[in-house]
């Protein structure tokens, strides 16, 4: 039995990866349409998701492509936080409260994968929304920017006149409100409370100085329910039982959801795209790439005949996988991410470019197998130290770390984020792939 | 071999015209900046049937809603350009739209941008592109042992950012090009470009300083001569793809990509002709400076 060489080895793993990054970069439905003569053909293929049990492990993976609010449709969002009355030490913490508050406000709104990050430059504190999916981005930013105010108030027995004593727990504290049923007694709805953790604490202090008072929740200068406290309540948990319908209490705990903003805000920038025009971008970029891609190809065959087929194994090796990492990942993309895809398709050729040329210098002095290894070795630093420099520009573009003063603004970082996983697979199969295919390829030509 | 160095002060000459070109562009017609550094509104409108953009303007305008631009983008799309318009407004402008034109409007896209937001997008440009600069700055004269490597290359890389930048004021005036954000990532992805095509040169001359040494002029004409079809064949490779982009990929990417192709042009030209002719003419006038008799000539020469 003939032994395997390593190359041989290699390049059957690299077979293997290739089917299986296919695989997961194929679309989910694949609409089939032959037409010859009078046989017309018609079928849609379905790739099949990762969706089976080992034991107790569950292993679902859909490999979908996230597509970005410019292709996918939806509002980006960005509001202005009034910070003038707020001292520079609590800014932090109110920022947070208010991603908060806003992270909540908007998962009631039912939007799949909202996003919502703060960015503070130049002493401007500014909150981030991306709604995916949302066109109506009036009711949005009404939910967002509702300066509906909550407080707990204390009631004073003595007094006759209504006067509160507001007490410090207000809607910052509340984690959240939802429905539920009161299990002991009459199973009528009721609101369960979930304050964060000091708002529990504050909470315990309080329930404990109103035992068998009534304590008021107050929203929008609302009284909207004024419970007797039965005993001190700690662990951060509380209900709200009254004589709510079940809509009234789901009303309720939308409103107290809602909470309070603890800065007052207001919207400085907003993006909409509708999905219809988005689809169409991805239609005419998806057509741009094959053309291009197939220029490329051809354009490596004319100028470096058999090696040009090597490297044009290994940019399509290079397409399957940079597109199943997407999915992996994920990589959220955007058109300018799928700009900076066909633009490291363009490069990724560009470390064979590098060894080819090298090689026919070599090759005047070498059998073609040594000729090969030698320009592999020489063209190594070149394509190293280069694409360093692309990488820090890369780098800087995608502020991968949330620096503030970089961009963090998503096109920008799309489009970083793409071109840098480009430079980096674009090294892995200009010099990994086609080494070893063109090892492989070598020795069958010596055998011949 | 090709004695490309000798020629040198012909490419800084055709580099310095294209410069002076660039910065007339500038200062006569300015940049055409977009709503992302100025501030306004956008709103990307689907007619069934054909409008006529003077009469759109003039009847708007009556109803109180200046209009910035109107521009055709695709069959049957256009893009409106308001001052800042808020939600409330723009539908009322819809509306205003739909009367004048007796038809639905299908709205696809919407953007209003406060006017804070470019400032700040300025300032986180240049941020970027600094650190980027002193980044590269470090990395090439670490790997080459000099700052003479480091600062041609930055010199290359600053040309072809005032290039593009010159070249986007003339398209600027002539075809409706806009200074985005998209420009902006362009402008950074060049930088990379630029250095990158650089370095390979760059490689080429340490190698041979290392195997053969001589002086660096004839270094840099082989080094050219070696690099020259690599770096044409990988610039066309990227050309094709940012080409099919142009020409295919719709409206929105569409000045992006001819940012990028500007950029990859500018890049490929700059790393033999600009950054190695700095460097060749950088060492030749130390070496002049470092005897006096070189000096001598150097003077006896221009003379």
């Amino acid at each position: 039995m003939p032994q395997i060489s390593t190359p041989v080895k290699k390049t059957l793993l690299i077979l293997a990866l290739t089917i299986v990054a296919t695989f997961i970069s194929l679309p989910n439905k694949i609409p089939l349409n032959i037409n010859i003569g009078k046989i017309v053909f018609k079928k849609e293929l379905t790739r099949p998701n990762i969706d089976f049990k080992i034991g107790r492990f569950e292993i679902k993976k859909s490999f979908d492509l996230l597509l970005g609010l410019d292709l996918a449709g939806g509002s980006h969002l960005v509001f202005e936080a009034d910070a003038s009355n707020i001292n520079q030490e609590d800014l932090k913490s109110a920022l947070d409260s208010l991603r908060d508050v806003i992270e909540r406000r908007v998962n009631l709104f039912g939007v799949s994968e909202p996003v919502v990050q703060t960015s503070s430059f130049g002493g401007k504190n500014r909150i981030i929304v991306e709604l995916p999916g949302i066109k109506d981005t009036k009711e949005a930013v009404d939910i967002i920017g509702k300066t509906a105010q909550l407080v707990f108030a204390e009631v004073p027995q003595s007094t006759e006149s209504a006067s509160f004593k507001l007490t410090d727990l207000t809607g910052a504290d509340l984690a959240s409100a939802r429905v539920g049923f009161d299990q002991q007694n009459s199973g009528k709805p009721v609101i369960q409370l979930q304050f964060s953790k000091e708002g529990g604490d504050k909470f315990e202090k309080i329930t404990s100085e109103n035992i068998d008072k009534p304590l008021a929740i107050i929203l929008d200068n609302e009284v909207v329910s004024a419970p007797i406290v039965q005993e001190t309540i700690s662990g951060g948990q509380a209900a709200i039982s009254g004589d709510f319908t079940l809509d009234q209490a789901k009303q309720l705990s939308l409103q107290l959801n809602a909470g309070a903003l603890p800065i007052s805000i207001n919207l400085v920038e907003e993006r909409t795209v509708e999905a219809i025009l988005g689809t169409e971008s991805v239609m005419k970029s998806v057509t741009a790439g094959f053309v291009g891609l197939l220029m490329v190809l051809i354009f490596m065959i004319l100028s470096y005949g058999w090696l040009g087929v090597i490297a044009d194994l290994g940019l399509i090796v290079f397409s399957v996988v940079t597109l199943a990492l997407y999915k992996l990942i994920p990589v959220v993309l955007t058109l300018p991410g799928i700009a900076g895809f066909l633009l490291s398709v363009g490069m990724a050729v560009d470390s064979n470019i590098l060894i080819f040329e090298r090689y026919k210098e070599e090759k005047l002095r070498r059998n073609t197998a040594d000729a090969l290894e030698i320009s592999f070795g020489r063209a190594w630093d070149s394509i190293r130290d280069a694409n360093i420099a692309s990488l820090v520009t890369a780098f800087i573009l995608a502020n991968p770390f949330d620096w503030n003063f970089l961009h963090t603004s998503g096109p920008v970082r799309g489009f970083a984020i793409t071109l840098a996983l480009g430079i980096g697979i674009s090294l892995f199969t200009g010099i990994y792939v086609s080494r070893n295919l063109l090892r492989v390829f070598v020795k069958e030509k010596k055998n011949d | 071999m090709i004695k490309w160095m000798k020629y040198r002060f012909v490419y800084l000459g055709v580099s310095l015209f294209f410069l002076i070109f660039g910065a007339y562009g500038v200062i006569k017609w300015g940049l055409k900046l977009g709503v992302d550094f100025t501030g306004g509104a956008v709103v990307e409108y689907k007619f069934e049937n054909n409008i006529s953009t003077e009469d759109i303007n003039k009847s708007l305008f009556e109803k109180g809603y200046p209009i910035n631009s109107i521009q055709k983008a695709g069959v049957d799309k256009y893009l409106f350009r308001f001052p800042p318009l808020d939600r409330e407004e723009k539908d009322k402008v819809n509306l205003a739209l739909e009367e004048i034109l007796n038809t639905k409007v299908e709205e696809l896209r919407f953007e209003n941008v406060g006017p804070s937001i470019g400032p700040e997008l300025i300032k986180k440009t240049l941020i970027a592109m600094l650190l980027s600069t002193v980044v590269i700055l470090l990395w090439v004269a670490f790997q080459f042992k000099s700052f003479k490597f480091g600062t041609s290359a930055i010199l290359a890389m600053f040309h072809d950012s005032l290039i593009l930048i010159g070249c986007f004021s003339i398209l600027g005036h002539f075809f409706n090009a806009e200074i985005d954000f998209l420009f902006v990532t362009a402008l950074l992805t060049t930088l990379s470009f630029s250095v990158h095509d650089t370095i390979v040169v760059y490689d080429r001359i340490r190698e041979y300083q290392k195997k053969d040494g001589g002086d660096l002029k004839s270094l840099a004409d082989k080094a050219i001569s070696e690099t020259m079809v690599r770096s044409l064949n990988n610039s066309f490779t990227i050309l094709f793809m940012l080409i099919a982009l142009i020409l295919l990929g719709g409206s929105t990417v569409k000045w992006f990509a001819v940012a990028l192709l500007i950029g990859t042009i500018a890049g490929t030209y700059s790393s033999p002709f600009v950054a190695v002719s700095l460097l060749v003419t950088f060492d030749e006038l130390r070496e002049s400076l470092k005897n006096r008799s070189g000096l001598f000539h150097f003077l006896k020469f221009r003379k």
